[in-house]
Order: structure tokens, then sequence, then C-alpha cells
């Protein structure tokens, strides 16, 4: 298969569950309680009767609801999710705002977990059944079991309250002070993550390091160093990509916690309050966006497995 | 709530060395003793706390461990140490309906799934392929808020976004057992498809279901934790650890035992219960997973 069509089938196939999953976001609004119109005003309080046709009238409130899926669905086309009920602000521009902090907190703990996660994964795997690969195994379940707001309230206790080494709340201002302000939450974000990636890059490293091929190359006294660098590596990379390309898109979940625990105005404790203030056109915009990001990294995953294994283009097994 | 990455984790097996097999070794029972004793705590919660965990002494607000209060008082002058016991009740309630209500969901689905294949399986995978889109997290927060909250209602969402994890592992189990000898005998028989995948398929996934089981006990008690950490789970003012940690950050100085506490349980009650899972399975499997 070439990868242009690989690449395309893929895309039309994103493109259709995105359709499915906006149908099922609009419908967020026909699931808050009581009358959609009076919900879009941000409560009874506001809701006149004059109000109440107008914004019947801006969201096509009377049509059938397909026709409102279909106005709605041309209006996030481009990017316009209606106003935000409680900032009154565009959804685009609220969003806009927090955008930058989560990504950078995403990116940031992301590198983190990279650095740590994958020598540490590679060490334990190939130095298997020794006290490090015991230590990383039993840190890893830590890591992995533990919610996400307990490495958080644990970091913020020992070096923002009693060391004092580091801000306790807020995302700084400046380049410089905004990486100081996110560096415990990068860590409290990374420990969950360096569990999944440094479990998955052992388990592949022992899964490729036992192969015949890897045997045989020993056997026929093949250098070390190219063993380990051009035989194990190379393969045992394959799940590891796919492991930390779903571990980034997912960072926006532990984000909501970390966020909310440091007081980050990031998307996530956006999320967090637009719930709480039940404001519809906000929260639609958010997770129709986590939906967006999550389902663009499952292709570029899978078009750099595509473009990594040569086995793939052939159209011989995955 | 990445369930599948453990059980990826699982399915890289190795043949077990005899002593692997015999009993539970002493890590996991240490962790059913925790299970057990939490279990025991949450049961008879009211003749062991001391004080009632809702009582507010607003004279006796923020204070730290003392001899009158082991852990200290929170803000409200409610006693730690009391709200701690009673928390076990919630840490070990909802998880548990979630684990199992999505274990037989799931474990039906993917039984159907797998057995009969064609369009029931093509759907259904189409359904969690759409549900996978988002984060189980993300909509459990979005649904679960929107609908107005509440411990109980975020147990019946998280048991509907924890089936389609089940259903998957479930399903690929049933896939690779299909292919082998026995079930082919068993047709030759002439035994009916759905004896054949409830008493011969279903005893031979039970190792994975079981396993999966307490993996989502894991994932529910985090997922839900983590609601009242949002405050959207229990309803403010319920002895719950999340919420615990939640209501005490501000307090973080004073009485920091009322935070650390809560969180290193759900941490340790976690842990305690992904051991188990890897045991069970192991012990079931009569394999040893790698890790």
């Amino acid at each position: 298969m070439k990868i242009v069509t690989f690449v395309a089938r893929r895309l039309v196939g994103m493109i259709a569950i995105l359709l499915v999953v906006s149908f099922l976001v609009f419908g967020l609004l026909s699931l808050a309680p009581g009358d959609p119109a009076v919900a879009l005003l941000g409560g009874p309080s506001k809701a006149t009767p004059e109000a109440i046709s107008q914004v019947r009238a801006l969201y096509h409130l009377d049509e059938p609801l397909l026709t409102q899926y279909w106005y709605w669905l041309q209006g996030v086309m481009r990017f316009d999710f209606g106003r935000s009920i409680s900032s009154q602000l565009p959804v685009g521009d609220a969003i806009g705002e927090r955008f930058p902090i989560t990504v950078a907190l995403a990116m940031y703990s992301f590198i983190i977990t990279v650095v740590i996660a994958i020598p540490l994964g590679l060490a334990a795997g190939v130095r298997r059944g020794t006290r490090l690969d015991r230590t990383v195994t039993a840190g890893s379940l830590v890591g992995f079991a533990a919610p996400v707001f307990a490495p958080a309230v644990f970091l913020i206790y020992v070096f923002a309250v009693q060391l004092g080494w580091f801000p306790v709340y807020g995302p700084g201002k400046g380049a410089i002070d905004r990486i100081y302000h996110l560096t415990l939450p990068a860590i409290a974000l990374a420990v969950g993550q360096i569990a999944i990636i440094s479990r998955q890059t052992r388990a592949a490293t022992m899964d490729v390091a036992t192969q015949d091929y890897v045997t045989f190359a020993r056997v026929r006294a093949v250098p070390a160093r190219s063993v380990w660098g051009g035989y194990v590596l190379r393969n045992a990379a394959l799940p590891v990509i796919t492991i930390s390309g779903l571990v980034l898109a997912f960072s926006l979940t532990g984000a909501v916690l970390v966020e909310q625990a440091f007081a980050l105005p990031g998307l996530g404790t956006l999320l967090v309050s637009s719930v709480n203030a039940l404001d519809i056109p906000v929260i639609q915009a958010i997770t129709l966006l986590t939906a967006f990001v999550i389902l663009s990294f499952n292709l570029i995953i899978d078009v750099t497995y595509f473009a990594l294994d040569p086995r793939l283009r052939r159209g011989v097994g995955a | 709530m990445a369930f599948d990455v453990r059980v990826t984790d699982l399915s890289l097996e190795e043949p077990a060395s005899p002593s692997d097999r015999e009993g539970l070794g002493v890590l996991a029972w240490a962790c059913l003793g925790f299970v057990v004793l939490l279990a025991v705590v949450a049961v008879i919660a009211p003749l062991i706390a001391p004080y009632d965990p809702y009582l507010q002494v607003l004279v006796d607000s923020n204070q730290g461990p003392s001899r009158a209060h082991l852990l200290g008082t929170d803000e409200l002058g409610r006693d730690i140490w009391s709200q701690l016991i009673y928390g076990t009740r919630t840490a070990l309630i909802g998880p548990t309906i979630v684990a199992v209500g999505a274990g037989l969901l799931g474990t039906s689905l993917g039984l159907l799934t797998g057995f009969r294949g064609g369009w029931v399986d093509g759907i259904t995978m189409r359904l969690t392929e759409i549900i996978y889109a988002v984060p189980p997290l993300i909509v459990a927060i979005v649904l679960v808020g929107i609908l107005g909250g509440g411990y109980w209602l975020a147990v019946v969402v998280l048991i509907f976004l924890s089936t389609p994890a089940d259903v998957r592992v479930v399903r690929s189990a049933v896939l690779a057992q299909r292919e082998l000898p026995y079930v082919a005998a068993a047709r030759a028989v002439g035994l009916r498809g759905t004896r054949v995948a409830t008493r011969h398929i279903l005893p031979n996934v039970t190792p994975t279901v079981s396993a999966n089981i307490l993996l989502q006990f894991v994932g529910a008690l985090v997922a839900l934790s983590g609601l009242a950490f949002l405050g959207l789970g229990v309803a403010p003012g319920t002895p719950d650890w999340g919420l615990m940690v939640a209501e005490n950050r501000s307090n973080l100085d004073i009485n920091p035992l009322a935070v650390i506490a809560p969180a290193l349980l759900i941490t340790l009650l976690a842990i305690a219960v992904t051991i188990l899972g890897d045991r069970v399975y192991e012990l079931l499997s009569g394999r040893r997973s790698v890790g």
C-alpha cells in the first residue's frame, strides 16, 4: 500500500468519527436540565421573554434538531462555537486564552517523561531481573496506580510549602517565570506518564531482546553496539512511539487534575469551571477539541508506524 | 484510566517456573490483607471512629494532630481520622459496583462479539472506537457535571465508560480461544453456539475477566476520587478521600496530614488491587506475566 492511500484512508475514518463525536457533543445542550434557551442564557434569572426569543433565533432552537446541528456544525468549521455564557467572550477567544498554558504544561511534562522513562525502561529491559529492573518495575507500579492529584499535593507540600523552592499556585509571567511555575505541575503530570512509558519500553526491549534474530546476531559475534543499536532499539522503538503518542494525546486528562491542584488557568480548569457553571458552548468546544487532538495524534502515530516499519508497506502482518 | 496499557502488558507472557504457581505470595497476601482490613473498617466504621465525621466543632477547627484528634481537624473542625475511617465506604463501594457492573456488561458483549463476529462485532467495535476518541475522565467530567453531579451518577456513568475496555479485552481473548481445537470439537459434537460460548470458552477467558475486573476497580477508584477532587463526585461534606484532598488543600501548611493521608490511602489501595489483579491473572492462567 502506498503511504498516500494509507493516509487518505485513515483521514476519511478520522473525519467520520469526528462527525459522530461532534453530533454527540452538540447533543450535550439538550442533555442540560430545562429549556436549552434558558441554559444558554445562564439561568432563569436572566431569561426574560425577549432574551429567550433572541437566543432561540440566534441558535435556531425552533428548527428541527438536525437543522440546528447543521447550523452549529457550520459555525464549528469556522471555529465559531458561540459565546461563553459566563464570560460573554466568543468561545474561541476564551479557549485561545487558556490553550497555551495547557500546551506548555503537556509539552514540558512530556519532555521530562521521555528523558526519564525511555532510558529507565531500556536499562530495565536489558538488565532484566537485576535490582535496577525490580526498582523500575515497582516504581512504575506506584506511579501508575497513584491518582494524578496525589503526586501533585505531595510535591506542593514538600517543594513549595516546606522547602519553599517553588511557587504553590499560579502560572507565572514571562517565559522563564512560566517555566519555573510550571515545573512542579509538569513533574506531577509526568509521574504517571513515566510509569506507563517506562513499563512499555521495558516490555518492548525484553520482547525484542529474546527474539531469535538477536540471539543469532550475538552468536555471529556482531558487535554488542550494533546488536543493541541496530536490532533491539529499532524494533523496540515502534511500540514505544505508539504509547508515547497516546500518552501525549491523553495528557489533557491528567492536566485537568494538575491544573486544578496548582490553580493554573489552563483548558482543564476552564472545563471544570464551565461544567460547574453549565457553560455549554465552552464545554462543547473543549470536548470536541480534545477528540480532534486525540484523533490527530492517532493518525500521526499510525503514519509514523507506517513510515518506520517496512513490513506494513508490503502488507505483511503488523 | 488507561486500561489498555496494562492489559497489553498482561498479554506478554512467559511460562511460569514451578515455584511461582504456589499460592499468592507474601506481597499479594499483604495486599489482600490491606483490602480486607479496609472493607472491615468500612463496615464497622461507626464503632471505631472516635467522632461523627460530619460533626462540625468550629472552635476546634484547623488543629494539628493531638491526643484528642489523632490526625487533627479540618477548617470546619471535623475530625480527620474519623473522616478517613468513613471514607473507606465511598472508596470501596463505588469502584466495586463499577468494576463488577462493567465486568458483567463487558464480558457478555465481549463474548457475543468475539464469538459471533459479523455485524454485531462491527457495530460494537465502531462504538468503542467513538468512545475512545475522548478520554473517559473528560467524558465523565462533562456528563456528570451537566447532569448535576453526585456520587451515584458518577458510578453509573463510569460503568458505561469502563465497559468498552472490558469488551475489547474479553473479545480479543475470545478470538484467541475460538480458533483452538476444543472449540471445534465441542461444535463437532453438536453443541449449540451459546453453550459453547458460556460453558467452554467463558471458563477459559476467566483469568482475563477476573484480572480485568480488579484493574477496572483501580481505574474506577482513581476516576471517582478524581471527580470528587474536582468537586463533581460526592456531595460536599461527605467523608471521602478524594474530596478531603481537595477541601484540605488550603490548609496544607497547618495540617498537611489532612491532605497527605487520604491521597496516600487512595494510592495504597490502588497499588494493592493492581498487584492482586496481576497475581490473580498469573495464578488462574498458570502463567507469569512479565513485570
